[in-house]
């Protein structure tokens, strides 16, 4: 059976639970597959720790938790240097490389941009980094088509920021592309 | 027409499972990890005349729904671990005064007020032994975000069918992680209403046995007079210290359960038709079984699975059956070795009961499992 196992991973309101939340229904609802998302996070509202983790299946779904994680988006260093060890060989890492500094080494593809940084001055606000980073998961991934996640991510966010959100999703799912070239 | 489908948290399905069932009346306190129950709640009640209130604390929720219940509405509060210790007197009070109510209870790692962003299922005995006294008791422990919206309907119609307070208890992971749901339509699933009188007021008395063991209620405000307490009471729900009717009624009350265990029991039997070693579980945990059972299989190991659904009444039946029957049982809980003594008592000693016990905020994953299943020769 086919199983993928995506964690979302850095700090309290970077919004990784959303970006999770929406990859997820991507799949659930728009790709016709199988997904379950689930989260941890620590007492405070921002700043500790945050994860959220996504299983996307062609059948159903036991096991909610990540068990060999195939792609991991870490927006902190120690995000990256906690999860990264836990990836599958093969698997995929997107760093945002203002951030994490210290690239983990492994049998892994890391592809790396500036993340926070497309959002604040490309996009124009730094709010929507998780959705740059969201279209960057979804090219490097192949778990939902193009189409389908910009539909999730519509159904998902304000009806004021549906313009803005577009040209994250989009700035993030190109820069991805170039980015693992 | 397709049905209507939503990617939804298990508590955000649980405030529509309950709306579904007729729910018109929550009151509740906020708390993690159930307050999601609370977010939906408060902005759906109103919009078809229902009553959302927030009360000043957890035994307040209860006493209020408890109110409402007898003026005839039906009713859900929603908490967590903290909370439903603090609503335990008046749980009590729902089960001899006999007042249909549902209690939807996040479970949290405890006692006191222990980790709340954590998932735990060390809320299991509360639900049976967390109030004083003899009574009856009905917890269900939903594995999935539909499961979660079908039990919260099942236990709205086993509160009214039986006239009892019924809990339903997720783990904080079925609470809060996402799944796609698919509503049923309006009249697809049953409803069960309550029992109403078939007597005019001046005849009517609250628990009228004639009736048989569940006895009809009627609504405060719709010109029937009757008294409520938490004193042992007779037919007309007047105390009364007569020995032969308190030990009856007290009778009466745990047997509303008791003699209904098949209709109130449900469980899930997943590989066990050749099982050597079965892995019983409930709740997140259960998911993890199921991977593991799989993950054996493919090595050549005889594992099945028994779900628990139902927590209260205990499927004792089931287990004495399967006891009977495999080399072991397993049994991976987030408290430390709650279902496992039961799972003892159903067991007396023919099989050996091989506890995972985890109490530290992290799931049980696969791989505790399926060593644990290796231990069994």
């Amino acid at each position: 059976m086919s199983r993928y196992e995506l964690r979302f991973s850095g700090a309290g309101g970077q919004g990784l639970i959303t970006a999770g939340i929406i990859m997820a229904k991507a799949a659930s609802i728009y790709e016709g597959k199988q997904a379950v998302q689930s989260q941890s996070y620590g007492p405070e509202a921002r700043g500790g720790a945050s994860k959220s983790e996504v299983i996307i299946s062609d059948g159903p779904i036991d096991y909610p938790k990540v068990t060999q994680c195939d792609a991991l988006l870490a927006m902190t260093q120690e995000a990256a240097n906690k999860y990264s060890h836990d990836l599958k060989e093969g698997g995929v890492l997107l760093i945002d490389s203002d951030l994490v500094k210290n690239v983990p080494a492994g049998n892994f593809k890391t592809v790396a941009f500036p993340i926070i940084n497309t959002a604040k001055n490309e996009v124009g606000r730094e709010i929507v980094a998780n959705i740059v980073a969201l279209g960057a998961m979804v090219a490097l991934t192949g778990q939902v088509t193009r189409e389908n996640a910009e539909k999730a991510v519509l159904s998902s966010v304000p009806e004021a920021f549906l313009e803005l959100n577009k040209k994250a999703f989009s700035m993030g799912f190109e820069k991805a592309l170039a980015a693992s070239a | 027409m397709s049905k209507k489908v939503a990617f939804l948290q298990g508590n955000e399905a649980a405030a529509f499972g309950a709306l579904y069932a007729g729910c018109d009346f929550f009151a509740g306190y906020p708390i993690t990890p159930s307050t999601e129950v609370s977010e939906v709640l408060s902005a759906e009640l109103p919009k078809t005349g229902g009553k959302f209130l927030q009360m000043e604390d957890e035994i307040a929720a209860m006493a209020a729904i408890l109110g409402a219940s007898l003026a005839g509405a039906k009713v859900l509060t929603s908490t967590s671990g903290p909370g439903l210790s603090l609503k335990q007197e008046l749980v009590g009070y729902g089960c001899i005064a006999e007042i249909p109510c549902v209690v939807y209870n996040v479970m949290r790692g405890g006692p006191s007020t222990g980790m709340p962003t954590g998932p735990s299922q060390s809320d299991v005995m509360c639900a049976k032994w967390g109030t004083h006294g003899d009574h009856p008791a009905i917890c269900l422990t939903p594995a999935s975000v539909q499961e979660t919206y079908d039990e919260v309907i099942r236990a709205f119609n086993l509160s009214e069918k039986y006239r009892t307070p019924v809990m339903v208890m997720p783990d904080e992971i079925v609470a809060h992680m996402r799944e796609r749901i698919v509503f049923p339509e309006p009249g697809e699933v049953e409803v069960i209403p309550r029992k109403a009188p078939t007597v005019p007021p001046e005849q009517y008395k609250p628990y009228d046995t004639s009736f048989g063991d569940v006895p009809p209620l009627a609504a405060f405000g719709s010109g029937y007079k009757f008294h409520v307490t938490g004193l042992n009471k007779m037919q007309d729900g007047f105390p009364t210290t007569k020995a032969e009717i308190v030990q009856a009624e007290e009778e009466r009350q745990v047997r509303k359960v008791d003699a209904n265990i098949d209709d109130i029991v449900q469980f899930e039997e997943y590989m066990l038709d050749d099982a050597e070693v079965v892995v019983v579980a409930y709740g997140s945990t259960s998911r993890s079984a199921r991977y593991a059972v799989n993950v054996a299989r493919e090595q050549g190991i005889k594992a099945g699975m028994f779900r628990i659904k139902t927590f209260w009444p205990f499927p004792d039946k089931q287990i004495k059956a399967l006891a009977c029957k495999v080399k072991g049982i397993v049994i991976p809980e987030m408290n430390l070795g709650m279902c496992s003594l039961e799972l003892e008592r159903c067991a007396q000693g023919k099989v050996p009961v091989l506890g995972i016990f985890r109490v530290d905020g992290e799931p049980i994953n696969p791989d505790q499992i399926l060593d644990k299943i290796k231990e069994v020769k």
